[in-house]
């Protein structure tokens, strides 16, 4: 499984990374979270918004968000 | 009639009896002003913000692109200009933006129109000029932004700089028609509850510390004092203002009540509307991000193209509205 952020190197981006791990590590999930600043993969999953939040390459969040149980509940929904 | 009125009675109320604070002295109106303000400010921002949010939920950027995808130049500065409006804009976003567009085919000036029009006509600058200058000024505010917008996106366009984009922009092409999965109505009050409550947590501060020393100005500095350095014959004040408000972005909130109170003590009204355009629609952190997919010339030449727009602007606004 891949657990990824993906920015354009701004503060919010690096943020939901950091909330990100955490919410993997408190799951308890045996999953790294990567975090790239390569903006053209997000372009190329047809977005245009940062940060995105994505699972084995498929966009679960778009945006910023900085609810831990938020993110929890999606990284849940989305393994 | 004024709806809010009973506002005024509040903030009245709270100042001379609960404070107790006697009329007619310059604290009881640096107070009232204060809590007047305040409150009304922040009733706005709910108001504003959420609606906002929900025309937003309709149309992402990812919609507007396939909108502007499909559209010819003139058309596409105009609509690019409009859909401007209900996109907000962080600097986080400017490049996936910006790339996008162009990727999509997305024609460079009209990419332009949207990257001037997004942080400069927004929903917290609208609400505080709607707030402290009432609906005419914020209508002038739009309409000469989508102004500046529309023209700077086809000057820019004419001007045929694709040669100044760095060439990695050009090497990859996307499909711009996504299907995003559709919202429910429910999801859509979500959205709009938490980006309201996420803005306002972001702004509050600015706010109230722009009206607390707005309001230190309306009740102790005498009226028409800055008359004599800003005033409408002041040919200088217009250009200088926006040069002082590029650096000034990320604390729009606070700058424009305070600057409301500035207006009152004599700084013309059109170089009040050049300054607030200026913060807005120029702002250096964003340049420094551009800087990544284009050269500094472009840069500079955007720059210039928006801030000879709103100079112009100004100096017609402090003939017009004397």
């Amino acid at each position: 499984m891949k657990i990824e952020v993906l920015g354009s190197g701004c503060p919010t981006c690096k943020k939901l990374y950091e909330i990100t791990q955490k919410a993997v590590s408190e799951l308890g999930l045996d999953a790294n979270v990567e975090y790239t600043t390569d903006v053209q993969k997000i372009i190329q999953m047809g977005l245009m918004q940062s940060p995105v939040l994505a699972i084995n390459n498929n966009p679960v969040m778009v945006g910023f968000n900085s609810d831990i149980e938020k993110i929890k509940g999606i990284i849940k929904r989305n393994i | 009639m004024n709806i809010f009125y009973p506002l005024q009675v509040f903030a009245g109320w709270l100042t001379y009896s609960v404070f107790n604070i006697s009329p007619n002295t310059t604290l009881s109106s640096a107070i009232n002003f204060f809590i007047y303000d305040t409150i009304k400010i922040f009733i706005l921002l709910v108001v504003i913000i959420f609606v906002v949010s929900i025309i937003r939920s309709y149309l992402p950027p990812e919609k507007i692109r396939a909108i502007l995808s499909h559209k010819n130049k003139y058309v596409g500065n105009i609509i690019a200009s409009l859909l401007g409006i209900i996109t907000p804009f962080c600097s986080c976003s400017a490049i996936p933006l910006f790339l996008g567009f162009v990727q999509a085919g997305v024609p460079l000036g009209t990419t332009f129109s949207f990257l001037v029009a997004s942080p400069m006509i927004n929903e917290v600058a609208l609400v505080l000029l709607l707030g402290m200058f009432g609906w005419k000024i914020a209508l002038i505010y739009i309409v000469s932004g989508l102004l500046i917008s529309i023209f700077s996106g086809i000057i820019i366009g004419k001007l045929k700089v694709e040669n100044l984009v760095e060439s990695f922009v050009y090497q990859n092409t996307i499909n711009a028609d996504v299907n995003l999965p559709a919202m429910t109505k429910k999801e859509r009050i979500v959205y709009a509850r938490d980006y309201t409550l996420d803005i306002l947590k972001k702004v509050w501060l600015y706010i109230l510390i722009g009206i607390g020393v707005g309001a230190l100005i309306h009740g102790y500095v005498p009226s028409d004092f800055l008359a004599l350095y800003a005033g409408s014959d002041k040919w200088y004040a217009v250009p200088l203002a926006v040069i002082l408000g590029v650096p000034l972005y990320s604390n729009a909130a606070g700058v424009i009540p305070l600057v409301s109170a500035l207006t009152e003590k004599g700084v013309a009204m059109g170089t009040t509307l050049a300054f607030m355009m200026s913060i807005t629609a120029l702002s250096l952190p964003e340049f420094m991000i551009l800087k990544r997919i284009m050269k500094t010339k472009l840069i500079l030449i955007f720059a210039g193209i928006v801030g000879v727009g709103i100079t112009i602007t100004g100096y017609l606004f402090n003939f017009i509205l004397k």
